[in-house]
């Protein structure tokens, strides 16, 4: 036998005090590698996004943060996530003055406001991982889905390129990466949250306007979040199932 | 009354090319579709497997703690508890791959204090803001604010 009684019995206590599942990925949070566990269950797990946008302050760093993370061409300036900046006459929110310079990649810098009757606020936008998404209905070969962790993904070796959903989005959150000729769109970083970390913009938000929420998690700060504060969701009346809840949503944002 | 032959070949030939086009039909859809589209729904299950594995670019909070307690303690003390490593510092994913291989820039003293600080109306007043022209027109911010704990001490 080559297992001394020490080895022995420490294996043997973990499987005493841990599951199997558990044991295993054990192994990875001791050498430092958490993100490597293989137990991640996508029937577990339900992704969405909160925002507060009272917390945004346009600094941009979740635009960079994403654009590296997920390699997206810096130029022509297309986005997975990206920040609006939105100047608005509260007595006339039909008619919002809406830009977003480089998407927010730079961050804002001043605007001077003429009149002091304005406000004006920052609206981080990403995909609002729908579940039921406009866009994965109009897909006709299956290469935009939902996942069963509910995030909308796209399967780029199997996309046409049709542009479909590009239209059909009504966040307009998707575009052509004109490297592949394919979509691409938020994945909610999919690659880090199934390794139990966060999204490159929650991340780095240094603010923590915006925090990733996984529904399905009964100790996830998201429940508290949505009973104490007053959320809204981008076009509800598209009943889009969006998953991405902005607290302190201005009637103006469209 | 006995038909001729003549009378139903038209109906034999048309079957035969009815079977053949099936039969390629499911010939080449066999060959198209691959085997694990429809597992979860309409799409290739495989497709979750390569959404999971791309590679990291940002380590994330954890890794940089990890190698970096001191820092950490200093910073968990002061108003930037809450922001991660990586606001500041940029993506370190592959320097927390190689630590002793591949150092990360410094970031810049100024610019990168005044991306977030500079005053704007849009901003949530309880935001600490100035107007970096008015506030330190020449001076790097950190001379003044240790940028990990930056209240003046």
């Amino acid at each position: 036998m080559d297992q001394d009684r020490r080895s022995f019995l420490g294996h043997a206590g973990k499987l005493l005090v841990l599951t199997a599942s558990a044991a295993v990925a054990w192994e990875h949070v001791l050498e430092g590698r958490p993100e490597e566990a293989p137990n991640y269950r996508v029937s577990d797990h339900w992704w969405g996004m909160a925002i507060d946008i009272d917390k945004c302050i346009g600094c941009g760093t979740c635009v960079r943060a994403c654009k590296k993370e997920n390699d997206v061409p810096l130029e022509p300036f297309t986005f997975r996530t990206w920040v609006e900046r939105y100047v608005v006459d509260p007595e006339d929110i039909d008619h919002p003055q809406v830009d977003s310079v480089n998407g927010g990649y730079q961050g804002f810098y001043d605007r001077e406001l003429l009149d002091p009757r304005l406000k004006m606020f920052y609206v981080p936008k990403l995909c609002n991982q729908c579940a039921h998404s406009p866009c994965v209905q109009v897909c006709p070969v299956g290469a935009t889905f939902e996942s069963p962790d509910g995030v909308v993904l796209v399967d780029t070796s199997y996309c046409l390129g049709c542009r479909y959903c590009v239209q059909a989005c009504p966040y307009g959150c998707r575009f052509i990466d004109p490297r592949t000729s394919t979509v691409d769109k938020c994945s909610l970083c999919y690659h880090r949250i199934t390794r139990g970390l966060t999204t490159a913009c929650c991340e780095t938000c240094p603010t923590g306007a915006r925090v990733l929420a996984d529904l399905k998690d009964p100790k996830d700060p998201i429940h508290a979040f949505l009973r104490e504060h007053r959320v809204q969701v981008l076009k509800p009346q598209m009943a889009t199932g969006s998953k991405t809840y902005y607290n302190g949503l201005d009637g103006s944002v469209r | 009354m006995k038909r001729a032959p003549g009378d139903y070949v038209h109906l034999v030939k048309m079957a035969g090319l009815f079977a053949v086009g099936v039969l390629a039909f499911v010939i080449v859809r066999w060959v198209m579709v691959p085997a694990d589209f429809g597992v979860y729904g309409h799409y290739r299950a495989g497709a979750l497997k390569d959404n999971m594995t791309r590679p990291l670019v940002y380590a994330g909070q954890a890794s940089c703690v990890g190698c970096h307690p001191d820092v950490a303690e200093v910073r968990a003390k002061g108003r930037h508890a809450h922001v991660a490593c990586e606001s500041c510092h940029g993506a370190l994913g592959t320097h927390a791959g190689n630590p002793d291989g591949i150092k990360p820039a410094r970031p810049d003293r100024r610019t990168t204090c005044i991306i977030c600080h500079t005053a704007s109306i849009a901003k949530p007043k309880s935001f600490p803001q100035v107007v970096p022209s008015e506030h330190a027109p020449d001076g790097t911010c950190a001379d003044c604010h240790p940028v990990h704990n930056p209240k003046l001490s």
